[in-house]
């Protein structure tokens, strides 16, 4: 299993690279959907199929705006000149993070041991107390409703915010 | 116009392969979207997840058909409208609960768990997340790939 989860993470790495460094922006898109795909076999293989779902049809959806939006706009790349100064400072930085993190994850418990006492009360009492099956429904609409009003919010105020730029109404029309 | 005149018109959207197809397979993924919204509390999925696959099933009308069908089907006024009218329900069902004492409290009789009509206020706080997550993603859907291109008549 942890070889999967190895091979799945090399993987993301290396579309995360491509999305980056490469020149045509509907390869980046496409490569941005890859790594996407790669996180949602991620949670699927951990165990959480509702993360799974909502990962992957999330995914599709934004390819295919992403797509839809750029594939008309011809944005090559900005060339861009060799900086040794940004590439050492970023080395720095990648080893002093490299360094934290072995320091860090050396001391940590393995993945999902030992249950801590909220989840434990989670996983045994949503059944009875919130009437759903669904451990992860009785979660995040009864025990964490408030988190979820929360995440709501964000959405309803991004998509305002996308709607107001991008309104037609009211706008000066452009001189050609 | 007419939804029928737009889609038989044969200058508009993808070629008539894509149209069968689409309109074959778009109200399968709309009745996926509804059973994973009404089975949010019993099997994994969830308003979030089914919000997005309903939304998906009319942006994939879009992309068959062009942009004239998603104005004559939904327009981006309804789609912000139900996005806030989702919104609106999450929020009152919230509230109803400080009847019975606390925001968010689960004031319906549970039932049994394990049955569609059962776990009080987490099936209508799904349908509420649905409505409001998929008109928000179709707006946007609407927003980067309609407005500009095509001009709707509301807007002018």
């Amino acid at each position: 299993m942890l070889i999967l989860f190895h091979i799945l993470l090399f993987f993301m790495i290396i579309g995360s690279i491509v999305a980056i460094e490469t020149k045509n922006m509907l390869s980046a898109v496409i490569a941005v959907g890859a790594v996407g795909f790669g996180v949602s076999l991620m949670f699927l293989f951990l165990g959480a199929p509702d993360i799974a779902i909502t990962q992957v049809i999330v995914e599709v959806l934004s390819l295919v705006i992403l797509i839809r939006a750029t594939v008309y706009i011809d944005n090559r790349a900005i060339e861009r000149k060799f900086d040794s100064f940004a590439i050492i400072t970023g080395l720095l930085f990648l080893g002093f993070f490299i360094m934290a993190a072995v320091w860090a994850f050396g001391d940590m418990t393995p993945f999902g041991e030992p249950l801590m006492r909220v989840s434990r009360r989670y996983l045994s009492g949503t059944a009875a107390e919130t009437g759903a099956v669904n451990a992860v429904a009785g979660v995040i609409l009864d025990y964490r409703a408030y988190d979820t009003l929360g995440e709501a919010m964000v959405l309803f105020a991004s998509i305002l915010g996308a709607l107001v730029i991008l309104r037609n109404r009211g706008k000066k029309p452009v001189v050609k | 116009m007419d939804i029928k005149e737009i889609t038989r018109d044969k200058s508009l959207g993808m070629t008539i392969i894509v149209k069968t197809i689409s309109r074959l397979i778009v109200s399968f993924i709309l009745v996926f979207g509804l059973y994973i919204v009404l089975y949010g509390h019993i099997t994994p999925g969830g308003g979030f997840a089914g919000g997005v696959i309903l939304a998906i099933s009319y942006v994939l009308l879009i992309l068959a058909f062009g942009g004239k069908v998603a104005v004559a089907k939904m327009s981006g006024f309804w789609a912000s409208m139900w996005d806030n009218l989702g919104a609106l329900a999450f929020v009152v069902i919230g509230f109803l609960g400080l009847i019975g004492g606390y925001f968010f409290l689960n004031f319906i009789n549970h039932g049994t768990p394990g049955k569609l009509i059962s776990a009080g206020i987490i099936p209508l706080c799904n349908i509420a997340i649905a409505v409001k997550v998929g008109a928000a993603l179709y707006a946007v859907f609407l927003a980067l790939s309609i407005y500009g291109r095509i001009s709707t008549e509301e807007d002018e």
